[in-house]
């Protein structure tokens, strides 16, 4: 005969337990299990997820077990009474089942409180996937009756209040938290961690309202729930209550038949998990292990454990609950973990608050500071994983260590010392960077930047960051994470070669192919910029539109109040007087602040998205063409006036920088290009401060390489000499495309060619010896640039579908953005500041400045 | 006898309290539109699986109106929009800023909306 094991309730404790013992049992068993909800066992844990469209499906709990020819699984069956003495229990629809060993799984009932008007229609438990589909189908409904948004009131505020709060909201209904104590989450946080809880609650747009006692629950004129009082007397009005204030464990079968049970509830239960009958065990959130029944699910899972290996004749003992736990409601980060009230005689805690960024840690530690016995985590929840398997060791280095910001991490660059300012917007050494690596767990540069603010405000030093990350990482053996993002593992470059070798050309299809997901502003903008050069669509094309930041979509340079720039290519600096007047006309019949630009061109600012196709025409109607002053592509070519002018000149400097921004337009890079070219040794064109500069020499053209102005200048270095026009033309062709296919995602050719194989002489040996049998390819990409480039303004112009875009509102397509204001100075406009908005003194110039066509 | 709510008797309460911006066909999956509300901008959009998020088309850390103009993108699952200006990520279900580039969290103020009939409506005065 088979041992029989019967398991009375089907939730999360049994499903381990059957788990447990199938695979575990070689010897005959028989196992029943008898559930009272009319499905297999499910993710209850998860059961947030519903609101995100997870069906029951999806929660459901891997049901192969239930294939075993052992089990057997009596769905919707509730068990309705236990004989001891027979050893057998009764279901509801009469059958009977004997057993050698009984478990108890009942779970919890989530309770109601005990006011007037708790079972009222509109008010909701938070326990069953009937529960979450009934509270779906009432805010569906009542959202439709009362055409506006649905006041939700969620009565509790501990893990499972909140998560219900955040499940209301993801319903567009409102959410209102009451907690009757002085905080949220009271059995996890103290009082300031609760406090800094209740802003970021508030801040993700919830109403929080402590101290707050439901004392009943009003019914309107239909008989649901209208109202909620509070024993201050206030009155809330809510379209539907959500209860979560607390469950009680479902042993009244227990009860029944006299098993020992704790007054408050539960199965009284000994560390071997066997109740006062030797027959029975129980386990799970009904099982009261002294004297406490608690609420997770992982302590439920322990005992499924205990109780498997003392069925099969082992001596398995369940350890005491670990109250562990992590608030999973996306954007707040809470976790609490051991000793987190610091009960233990003689505890330290040590804490750490920054009430701006809406963070607050404490840790626990021994009376000598050394063993780690809990803590709790609000706003940045990172180390918890670490942290938690911590307890009740020692608690390695500096404690403090372990509550700076998440993510910091400290990479040395070879070069840099410690003391070097990286970022002077935050003014953040390289020692803090390197330190942020080495000390802070930060893996990758986002984690540096949220650590240390390097890199947060104005940008320009991301790379220097990224780069001593880098350093610091492989420094420490650790892998060094070159994915673009989470859609996308691979780097710029193997995605460069992925999608290059695939022939693949929508971004649907790489993505589907090389990463996954949607895609985000991280992969997007990267992929487009690989297609554009490979497939040499215009920017604006089919699926390609929607991967574009602004600037690209609407091809102009996005200003501070959500105006943009207007930069018409003028090749080498070259203007004509004509080209001049329209440049003039146009800017003042629009409006437009106008500037020479640090690269020989006129900007034209202020101009406001439903303006840019107008200003377009007149430009395009003129020859002009776009400067791509938005892209990552090639920006100027500065010239000089050369040998057509100046007494010293060499070389036609102008009419080989009006030649190679020709040849060079409109093609987009990993970031943006910029030639000089001087006519003497003299280089008034800067040219050595470029991406490539050309200088004029009695034997010819010099080449120089890789130089950059910027926030880390660098001189180009000789790449070769002596150059005639046609070699000079090759040259360039080759090094711009190899930059291409191989730079990282914004990087540009400074450091590009720093970080390159062998540098300068791995660079000649490739594209002027053809190393690598690279040339030929090379050359012909550059050719297809070359003969496919088309101006993407005239194009668009052209494209009804395509202007459809510059609509500054979807209902009132040609209506300026209300929002904008401009002052007058020195003959002209600027922005508003703050300041000037808000006074009444300064004389704001109008937005619907007269436009002549 | 049991009534059911259909959409005849729908229309009238939708012109009552919800303004119909355009046709959804004027939106572009994953494409953003701004939208003008009597003084206030909504940012709409239009994702892969059909649903509609509107949020505000005010950037809470530039003061420009721009969110529309954004790339949409997701997190973890959850669609985000980013802002043109500083890059700041925000959740389009939520408006809580998820990537906050070492700055303050704040929210863009979400917008109940619906369609019918082929248009787009959005709850007038409607922001959380
Ligand atoms: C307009 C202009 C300033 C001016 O009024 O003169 C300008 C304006 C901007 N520059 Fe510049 N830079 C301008 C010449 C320069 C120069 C000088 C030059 O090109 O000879 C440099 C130094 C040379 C260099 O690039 O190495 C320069 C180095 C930068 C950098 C730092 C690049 C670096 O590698 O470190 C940035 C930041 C970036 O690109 O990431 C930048 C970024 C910008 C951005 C795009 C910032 C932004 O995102 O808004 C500005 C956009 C302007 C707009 O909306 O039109 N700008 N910028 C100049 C436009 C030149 C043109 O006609 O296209
Ligand atoms: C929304 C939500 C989020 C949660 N999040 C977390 C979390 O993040 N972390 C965590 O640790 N815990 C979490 N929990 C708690 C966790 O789900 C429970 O601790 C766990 O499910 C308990 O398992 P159990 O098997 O003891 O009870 P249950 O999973 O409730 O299973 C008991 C089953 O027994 C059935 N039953 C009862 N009486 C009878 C009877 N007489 N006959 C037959 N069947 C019967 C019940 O219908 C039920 O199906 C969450 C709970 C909810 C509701
Ligand atoms: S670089 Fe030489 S040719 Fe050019 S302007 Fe200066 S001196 Fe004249
Ligand atoms: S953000 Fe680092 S220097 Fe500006």
């Amino acid at each position: 005969m088979s041992t029989r094991i019967v398991v009375i309730g089907a939730g999360m404790a049994a499903h381990r337990l059957v788990d447990s013992l199938v695979t575990r049992a070689e010897e005959r068993l028989s196992v029943t299990v008898l559930g009272d909800e009319a499905r297999r066992p499910y993710d209850r844990v998860g059961l947030t997820r519903f609101f995100d469209g997870d069906s029951a499906e999806d929660l459901a709990l891997p049901a192969t077990i239930f294939a075993d020819p052992r089990v057997t699984l009596h769905e919707d069956d509730p068990a309705t009474a236990i004989d001891r003495g027979d050893r057998t229990v009764t279901t509801a629809s009469g059958v009977v089942h004997p057993y050698d060993h009984l478990v108890l799984a009942t779970g919890s009932v989530a309770a109601r409180p005990p006011v007037e008007g708790a079972e009222l229609p509109g008010c909701f438990v938070y326990r069953t996937l009937e529960d979450v589909g009934s509270l779906q189908r009432h805010v569906q409904e009542r959202a439709t009756a009362l055409d506006r948004p649905v006041r939700g009131v969620v009565v509790g505020g501990g893990l499972l209040g909140l998560e219900a709060a955040g499940a209301l909201q993801g319903m567009d209904a409102e959410a209102t938290v009451l907690q009757s104590s002085d905080r949220l989450m009271s059995a996890q946080l103290d009082l300031p961690a609760g406090a800094v809880l209740r802003r970021l609650i508030e801040a993700r747009g919830i109403a929080v309202r402590t101290e707050a006692r439901t004392t009943a629950l009003r019914p309107g004129p239909d008989g649901a729930v209208e109202s909620v009082v509070l024993r201050e007397g206030d009155e809330l009005p809510a379209d539907l209550v959500v209860l979560t204030v607390g469950v009680r464990p479902r042993d009244e079968l227990a009860r029944a038949v006299g098993l020992d049970c704790e007054e408050r509830g539960g199965v009284r239960i000994d560390e071997a998990c066997t109740t006062s009958d030797p027959r029975v065990h129980a386990i799970g959130e009904v099982a009261a292990f002294e004297g406490q029944c608690v609420g997770l699910v992982a302590p439920g899972f322990a005992m499924a454990e205990v109780v498997c290996d003392r069925i099969l004749g082992g001596s398995a003992t369940f350890a005491g609950y670990d109250l562990s736990t992590k608030l999973k409601l996306s954007g707040v980060d809470v976790a609490s973990f051991g000793d987190a009230f610091a009960t233990t005689p003689g505890a330290l805690d040590i804490v750490y608050t920054d009430p701006v960024a809406g963070v607050h840690k404490k840790l626990v530690l021994s009376d000598d500071a050394k063993t780690l016995l809990g803590g709790m985590l609000v706003g940045d929840a990172s180390a918890y994983g670490a942290l938690r398997p911590l307890v009740g060791g020692p608690l390695g280095g500096d404690p403090a260590a372990h509550l700076l910001p998440a993510g910091g991490l400290s990479a040395p660059t070879s070069e840099l010392p410690d003391e070097a300012i990286v970022c002077s917007c935050s003014s953040v050494s390289a020692g803090a960077i390197r330190h942020a690596v080495r000390e802070q767990g930060c893996t990758d540069a986002a984690g540096v930047t949220a650590c240390t603010k390097a890199g947060a405000t104005c940008g320009s030093c991301t790379v220097m960051v990224k780069s001593l990350v880098t350093g610091e990482l492989v420094k420490l053996g650790k892998a060094v994470t070159t994915g673009l993002c989470e859609h996308v593992d691979l780097s710029r470059r193997q995605l460069f070669d992925a999608v290059h070798v695939s022939g693949l050309t929508t971004f649907s299809a790489v993505i589907e192919r090389f990463g996954r997901g949607r895609g985000c502003d991280v992969c997007k903008p990267v992929l487009a910029s690989i297609l554009a050069v490979l497939g040499g669509e215009h920017v604006l094309d089919g699926e390609n539109a929607t991967l574009q930041d602004t600037n690209d979509h609407v091809m102009a340079n996005l200003q501070k109040d959500g105006t943009y720039s207007v930069v018409p290519r003028m090749p080498g600096g070259e203007v004509t007087p004509e080209g001049l007047i329209v440049v003039g006309e146009v800017a003042r019949d629009f409006g437009l602040y106008t500037k020479i630009t640090g690269g020989q061109r006129v900007d034209m600012l202020g101009a406001r998205l439903e303006q840019l196709p107008q200003i377009w025409q007149r430009l395009v109607d003129a020859g002009f063409e776009s400067g791509h002053a938005y892209g990552k592509s090639l920006r100027t070519v500065k010239s000089c006036v050369g040998s057509a002018w100046c007494r010293y000149g060499v070389l036609d400097s102008t009419d080989m920088a009006v030649r190679l921004e020709l040849r060079y337009r409109g093609l987009r890079a990993p970031h943006k290009l910029k030639l000089g070219v001087s006519g003497c040794a003299r280089e008034c064109a800067e040219a050595r401060s470029k991406d490539a500069g050309i200088i004029a020499t009695a034997q010819g053209w010099n080449l120089y390489v890789g130089g950059n102005g910027g926030a880390t200048p660098r001189h180009a270095e000789l790449l070769a000499e002596g150059l005639d026009d046609d070699t000079l033309i090759r040259t360039l062709d080759r090094y711009f495309m190899y930059y291409l296919r191989t730079a990282d995602k914004l990087q540009r050719t400074a450091p590009w060619l720093e970080a390159l194989d062998g540098g300068i002489d791995g660079l000649r040996a490739v594209i002027l010896e053809d190393s690598l049998g690279l040339a030929a390819d090379l050359d012909a990409a550059m050719a297809r640039h070359v003969e496919n480039y088309r101006d993407e303004w005239a194009e668009t112009l052209a494209d009804p579908a395509k202007l459809a875009r510059f609509r500054s509102f979807v209902n009132a397509p040609t209506t300026p953005d209300p929002g904008l204001a401009h002052v007058p100075e020195r003959g002209q406009i600027r922005p508003a500041r703050p300041e000037e908005r808000d006074g009444d003194s300064v004389l704001i110039a109008g937005t619907t400045l007269e436009v002549r066509r | 006898m049991t009534t059911t709510l259909t959409t005849p008797t729908l229309a009238p309460q939708l012109a009552a309290n919800w303004e119909r911006l355009c046709p959804l066909e004027d939106l572009e999956v994953e494409r953003g539109r701004a939208a003008l509300l009597g003084e206030e901008q909504v940012a709409l959009f239009l994702l892969p699986g059909g649903d509609v998020r509107a949020v505000d088309n005010h950037d809470p850390y530039s003061g420009a109106n721009v969110i529309a103009r954004g790339i949409v993108g997701s997190r973890g699952g959850r669609p985000t929009i980013a802002s043109p200006m500083y890059k700041q990520v925000f959740d389009l279900r939520s408006g809580t800023c998820v990537d906050t580039r070492g700055k303050a969290v704040k929210r863009l103020r979400v917008w109940p909306v619906r369609t019918l009939d082929g248009d787009l409506y959005v709850l007038r005065g409607g922001a959380r």
